[in-house]
């Protein structure tokens, strides 16, 4: 029993806050958000990859430094406070899961090692339209090697060069590999509440493409993959969200109203204790999420669900409440309070909204009773 | 991070599984009234069942072996505890004495008098109380107005104390007496503990919203306590009331004894417009909220258990728990009653479903919230002492307590 990073975590998140700190200021988000058509900061995107961050959990077998899932988790969550404006969630916690869970040994071989340099942006291509994403949705159609069809939107569509596609054939939805810098892709970038990760629409018509491993159910694999992509966003979250109530406390200790600190109030007090609370939980759940997903324990589905709903309530929380406490001044596009705000509904969106995760939770949760009902296990 | 046993702990929780197991009292002899807190039969299974944890050296597993504890670790402890309640065995009637007061009393005492009152309270032959709050001291902890005056050898107290939960059936308490006035409230007070016998002292029973009368007014009434038993020094009862609060560690292991297990059997024996409340995808989703909410409480005392084994004290935050779980035990009881409609109003043990154990939640809840710190306290907490919000403005600071205003 430990519920905490080892000294060994704890040094390499020490070392991760102060590079994060130098290079990749709320500035930086700041720039991209003021300049989207950049879609993400590529000097810092460089830097992060000269750390050997995007192969902390890729085994070194296929050139990662296979630090292990929890270093990854606490690299995320200073990423996550940093509001870092790279692919790192696209190309690491979707494209690299997607290959590392369902890609064939030559495709690992093959791209794994430029992800875990930062050489190669990668993201997973799977929604197409609003509201839930059903097999009888999916349109993009794999033909005779070749992928047609738009999908949208694609986090960091713009700017990767390689996408796993979640797309139909005559057996039903699979994943699909494809080179976005060939043949038969067009893409358009497109506007977003949270610019500081951008976003785009893909097209393709007669794009090459390859099945991922071996043809598959791909909504269950997309299912799979997302359930590990689910805890590491949550530590990103937790990251912002942490840093949102620090933002929110210096803040009413700062500002004087009524001739005192704002912070002496109980209306502030007690709105930050919310807030507190809200992120312990999410902590909570995240830090089981990522003993979950460093351990493959049986309890991922469950752990990974409970970690989204959790860390996507707390950011939201902690970003609307950061800026109910900055009054005015939390309003404007000066301050840096929307940019958390904006953040907070990006990473609560991306691998699908929390109540799509309730949902799935309560599915997990069930199954689970059942199964200890079935062991005679007592509760 | 690690939420598996390490192999010691899996051998030791094997161990006292096995031993729990050939030793537990039947609880299945009791009626359902039978089962309930306080009941005597139900008090006497919890003393029958004490008295053979400390013959096998499974009391108070975390005390040194000098004050008749098993030299254990935090986590042995917390280990058996939820062995414990998972065998359905788990009893509240000596948490306060073994918890709170008799660790404090060990760290301000070492006369005999005082270290003599430890073994039995240990075999569960002694139960203490804890008679702290005031009906004009509650949240503000310090307020205490019943009075000691020194009268030789001993002091006479004279005074009122509330929400002393077991007083009626407690043989010793631990009593917070203000003995001078004329300083600043915190510094005032003195500590003792006393036989709940003495004379003057009566116990009156307060009827709580729920039907039960497990929580007591104590009237004193020149109650004579020997100077032999204070507590810490004269003007020195503030510290012993830090002592007891820093020994808090009631959210270890502590439950509702509902589950969300038990709120989804609920649902999917409920019958709604189509199918079971189950399916209904308000309740799905309200399920799915409650259960990460008191999944995290039971994550978080594992960070309470990994700070002990450290031999660190469990810091402010775990505030954070006890608002939880007050919150949340109110909720489930808020859900659980209304998934069954107009039927959720029974709360019979013949009638009701799970012999009303939901209703019986739903209907103690306001008090979870109020007991042990109230959830405006545990917020102040938080944000004091976690977060560095500046504390209240405060008119009652630094003076002599006879002037601090105060009403009826």
């Amino acid at each position: 029993m430990n519920f905490d990073y080892s000294d060994e975590q704890k040094a390499l998140k020490d070392q991760a806050r102060r590079f994060l700190s130098a290079e990749s200021p709320l500035s930086a988000a700041r720039a991209v958000l003021e300049n989207p058509a950049t879609g993400y900061d590529s000097a810092l995107w460089k830097k992060i990859g000269e750390q050997g961050w995007c192969g902390a959990a890729i085994p070194e077998v296929y050139g990662g430094h296979e630090f292990g899932y929890v270093e990854l988790c606490a690299l995320a969550e200073e990423l996550g406070r940093a509001l870092a404006p790279v692919p790192f969630a696209s190309s690491v916690y979707q494209f690299a899961e997607s290959l590392l869970h369902c890609g064939s040994e030559a495709q690992k071989h093959a791209l794994l090692p430029q992800i875990a340099s930062g050489a190669l942006i990668g993201t997973l291509a799977f929604t197409e339209g609003p509201g839930v994403l059903t097999a009888e949705r999916i349109e993009t159609k794999y033909e005779n090697g070749t992928l047609h069809g738009t999908k949208i939107p694609v986090s960091d569509g713009g700017i990767a060069q390689r996408a796993v596609v979640l797309a139909r054939d005559d057996n039903g939805p699979g994943l699909y590999l494809v080179d976005l810098e060939g043949g038969g892709v067009s893409r358009r970038t497109l506007s977003s509440i949270d610019p500081t990760r951008g976003t785009a629409s893909i097209t393709f018509d007669g794009a090459p493409a390859e099945p991922l491993g071996k043809a598959q159910d791909g909504l269950a694999q997309l299912a799979r993959i997302h359930d590990r992509a689910a805890i590491l966003l949550a530590f990103e979250q937790i990251g912002g969200a942490d840093r949102a109530l620090e933002m929110a406390r210096d803040y009413a200790l700062e500002r004087y109203a009524f001739g005192r600190q704002i912070g002496s109030f109980q209306a502030i007090k007690h709105k930050l204790a919310d807030v507190f609370v809200k992120n312990e939980v999410a902590r909570a759940n995240a830090y089981y999420g990522a003993w979950a997903l460093g351990s493959n324990a049986a309890q991922l589905p469950v752990a990974a669900a409970a970690a989204r709903v959790a860390a996507s309530q707390a950011f939201w929380f902690a970003s609307k409440e950061n800026i109910q406490t900055h009054g005015g001044i939390g309003f404007t596009w000066e301050a840096d309070c929307h940019l958390f705000y904006r953040r907070a509904r990006h990473l609560g969106l991306v691998i699908g909204s929390p109540r799509d995760w309730k949902r799935r939770l309560t599915t997990a949760l069930q199954r689970q009773l059942a199964a200890e009902q079935a062991q005679g296990i007592a509760a | 991070m690690n939420f598996d046993d390490s192999p010691e702990e899996a051998r030791y929780r094997a161990t006292v599984r096995t031993w729990i197991a050939a030793n537990a009292p039947d609880m299945g002899g009791l009626s359902a009234d039978e089962q309930r807190n306080w009941h005597p039969a139900h008090k006497a299974i919890a003393r029958q069942w004490q008295a053979a944890k400390a013959d096998a050296g499974y009391a108070c597993i975390s005390w040194p072996k000098a004050w008749g504890g098993a030299g254990g670790t935090a986590i042995e402890e917390a280990i058996f505890n939820q062995e414990e309640v998972r065998a359905g065995v788990q009893f509240t009637y000596f948490m306060t004495g073994l918890h709170m007061l008799l660790p404090a009393l060990m760290e301000h005492n070492e006369d005999d008098l005082s270290l003599a009152r430890i073994p039995p309270a240990v075999r569960g032959e002694e139960i203490w109380c804890q008679l702290f709050s005031e009906p004009a001291s509650g949240s503000d902890s310090a307020g205490i107005r019943s009075q000691a005056v020194r009268d030789g050898d001993n002091w006479v107290v004279n005074g009122q104390k509330v929400w002393n939960s077991g007083a009626q059936i407690a043989d010793y308490g631990m009593l917070v007496a203000r003995t001078d006035a004329d300083l600043p409230k915190h510094k005032g007070l003195t500590a003792f503990w006393v036989d709940m016998k003495t004379p003057g002292l009566q116990v009156r029973p307060i009827k709580v919203m729920s039907g039960e009368a497990e929580l007591n007014e104590v009237f004193l009434d020149n109650v004579h306590i020997p100077d032999t038993q204070r507590v810490g020094a004269v003007n020195g009862g503030w510290k012993v009331v830090i002592s007891t609060l820093m020994n808090e560690r009631a959210a270890l292991g502590s439950g509702t004894g509902l589950s969300w297990r038990d709120v989804m059997r609920l649902a999917a024996q409920t019958p709604a417009w189509e199918g079971s409340a189950i399916d209904d995808p308000a309740f799905r989703e309200w399920l799915a909220d409650y259960y990460v909410n008191v999944e995290a409480i039971r994550l978080l005392s594992f960070r309470t258990l990994t700070s002990l084994s450290r031999g660190e004290a469990p810091g402010p935050a775990s505030s954070a728990g006890k608002l939880l779980w007050s919150n949340k035990t109110q909720e489930m009881a808020s859900e659980a009653v209304d998934l069954q409609g107009h039927f959720g109003l029974l709360d019979g043990s013949d009638d009701a479903l799970l012999h009303g154990a939901f209703q019986h939640r739903f209907l103690w809840a306001p008090g979870l919230r109020l007991g042990g710190g109230t959830d405006e306290i545990m917020k102040n907490i938080i944000a004091e002492r976690v977060l560095g919000l500046p504390a209240d403005i405060r008119v009652d600071k630094d003076v002599p307590f006879r002037e601090i205003p105060h009403g009826r």
